[in-house]
């Protein structure tokens, strides 16, 4: 018997039960769905972060004291400006090097008060993040030199305060002071929970005279290639080391970052995927189950087509197939249904969700050994069935 | 439809054939005792015997459904010990052609191609199986049928269709286990009608039953009872070699 043959026997045998082919694919579609869905949501995930992360710039070292980790309690400050130029030294190209001094402050134009994350910094930030201007100019050394009031607002920031006036040159008034807007940021989005839309620059100088302390919470170092970023970062860690003998200090590189956040959003995706890789693995044994009763229902078909001349291998191939084409047409509806719905979920909800065609081609592939699987015990059955005893079963 | 070169063996040739059963208490239940038979290509014979006779079981080994616990068979001059499942399974399409009480017909199936069915697993191509299987059913005076499937035709038709799918392989041998026995006289009548013609076009017939007025239109007779044969009506010469 020719396989076209065995196939459209098959096909005739899925038809003719159609309700239950379909409620048995259904187990089958489920289980892909959801491999498609939640493997591209967890992809997705890791996509935005990874660029997000890549966002910030390229090659950098964050160093903050401590010991960074999840959990731990910031530690106190103790680095101060000097520390600054301590590191400039090290690293040898002062360009490359920039700070952060951070603190929570109301912004306010008029009666207009928004929220805001201070972020003192110097020159050379733009030398070292990637933080495009929309308008207006970066700070300068004389700015910091100087302890200039002048601020560059994060895109969310202005438009909130200033709407569709344009705020270079104007006032606005943060803890009280008095600031000149002299730039305005371009939209960047969040970074680790951190919406950098809503960040006003100052002077650091202008910043810790502020705040009232004459710390900072960390240095940003900008390395000058990839294969440059771990040399130097040791180098910057033993130099803070020396000159704070004791002390605890952590240099974070981004591809740290990224490969802790990569681990840890792979293993949910491996997680998702699993999970949904038992619900296939459900609607594998729904077809065993379903191909059993199949077999039993249709022993006197097994046993009249025997007496005509069907050979075992026949019967085998004939049960195989059909329990194949449950469940690859399966997967095939699965796979829509499940593309579909990623995209769905990428057109309205904010997770990005991420079609990968590994998973596509791992769900089909799956499905089809499913039934592979899940179908070879039936019609084993079916195919050692006693031809005499077959053609007397009611 | 390459015939093996046994043109002059006879149908089926048994030389103390017996099969035994083991229940499954364990209990072994002999059903066949020792058969010597010889069916000539050509005859219409009936084999008769009241139920536990062992007359079902002679069938299913005739049928090559079965195979004998010792003895040799030969069906068109095959030794079927000598094959295998797959191999018995193509005897059967090849040369036996069967009809069975209760007709099974696929249920969801069309006449046409349930007819068809036996060419399917001797890879006939599909257009030449639906050719045949039509003039099959024509033979049988369904050509107006074709489509219909079992439960839409009368008991009479499906046995027809049963009788069609029996012959579009051009067997040797047409193995009917008491054809007409769900059937009413009227059908019975047309059925043993189409096998006797069948009969006049050199198939062997062979029916099995326990009906004496079906039995006594085969021109041979084989009772049998407790597992042997007790009476055969056979003339040796009308065991000629009939040409297919």
């Amino acid at each position: 018997m020719r396989t076209a043959e065995a196939l459209r026997m098959a096909v005739e045998a899925l038809r003719v039960n159609r309700l239950r082919s379909m409620l048995t694919m259904l187990g089958v579609i489920i289980g892909v769905l959801s491999v498609v869905i939640l493997v591209a949501v967890g992809t997705g995930a890791k996509n935005a972060v990874e660029s997000e992360i890549a966002g910030l710039g390229s090659n950098i070292i964050l160093v903050v004291p401590g010991q960074v980790g999840l959990g731990a309690a910031p530690t106190q400050s103790r680095l101060d400006l000097a520390d600054v130029a301590y590191v400039r030294r090290v690293v040898g190209d002062p360009s490359k090097v920039t700070v952060a001094v951070n603190s929570g402050e109301p912004v306010r134009v008029g009666r207009v008060e928004v929220f805001a994350t201070l972020t003192g910094t110097d020159e050379n930030m733009p030398h070292v993040f990637d933080r495009p201007l929309r308008r207006g100019r970066y700070l300068t050394e004389t700015d910091v030199d100087t302890r200039r009031r002048v601020a560059i607002l994060g895109a969310e920031v202005a438009a909130k305060l200033f709407g569709d006036v344009d705020p270079i040159g104007r006032q606005v008034t943060i803890a009280g002071v008095r600031f000149r807007v002299i730039g305005v940021y371009e939209t960047v989005g969040s970074t680790f929970g951190v919406a950098r839309d809503q960040e006003v620059h100052l002077p650091v100088t202008t910043a810790q005279r502020l705040i009232g302390l004459p710390r900072i919470n960390g240095i940003a170092v900008g390395a000058s290639g990839p294969d440059e970023i771990e040399p130097l970062r040791q180098r910057v860690v033993a130099a803070l080391d020396a000159r704070y003998p004791g002390e605890k200090f952590s240099a974070v590189t981004q591809t740290q970052l990224l490969g802790t956040i990569g681990t840890v959003l792979g293993m949910l995706t491996g997680v998702l995927a699993a999970i949904a890789g038992i619900s296939l693995l459900v609607g594998g044994v729904g077809v065993s189950n379903i191909m059993l009763v199949s077999v039993r229902e249709r022993t006197k078909e097994i046993g009249l087509r025997k007496a005509l001349g069907a050979r075992g291998r026949d019967i085998l191939g004939q049960f195989l197939i059909e329990a194949v084409l449950l469940t690859t047409i399966g997967g095939v509806i699965g796979i829509l249904t499940g593309v579909g719905g990623a995209l769905l979920i990428r057109t309205v909800s904010p997770v990005p969700a991420s079609i990968t065609w590994w998973s596509i081609a791992l769900a089909f592939g799956v499905s089809a050994a499913v039934g592979v699987f899940f179908g070879v015990a039936p019609a084993r059955r079916a195919a050692r069935l006693d031809p005499v005893v077959a053609l007397r079963a009611d | 439809m390459s015939r093996d070169d046994g043109a002059g063996a006879p149908a089926f040739e048994a030389i103390g054939l017996t099969r035994s059963y083991r229940l499954d208490g364990g209990v072994l239940v002999d059903a066949l005792r020792g058969v010597d038979l010889r069916i000539g290509q050509g005859e219409f014979a009936a084999i008769v015997g009241p139920s536990g006779s062992g007359k079902s079981t002679l069938m299913h080994l005739l049928g090559c459904l079965d195979r004998p616990t010792s003895g040799t068979l030969r069906v068109d001059g095959v030794d079927v010990a000598t094959l295998d499942d797959a191999g018995l399974a193509g005897l059967r399409n090849r040369t036996i052609g069967f009809v069975f009480q209760s007709f099974h017909l696929l249920a969801r199936t069309s006449a046409l191609d349930n007819v068809a069915l036996p060419l399917v697993y001797r890879g006939v191509p599909r257009a030449e199986r639906r050719e045949r299987a039509r003039a099959a059913l024509e033979a049988v005076g369904l050509g107006h049928r074709l489509t219909h499937r079992p439960s839409q035709m009368s008991g009479g038709e499906q046995q027809r269709v049963a009788l069609a799918r029996a012959l579009v392989g051009d067997p040797r041998v047409v193995l009917a286990d008491e054809p007409t026995g769900n059937l009413d006289t009227r059908n019975g009548e047309e059925v043993m009608g189409l096998l006797e013609r069948l009969n006049e076009g050199g198939v062997a017939v062979v029916l099995v039953t326990h009906d004496a007025e079906v039995a006594a239109r085969a021109r041979r007779q084989i009772r049998v009872r407790d597992g042997r044969v007790e009476m055969d009506t056979a003339e040796a010469d009308t065991a000629e070699e009939a040409d297919a």
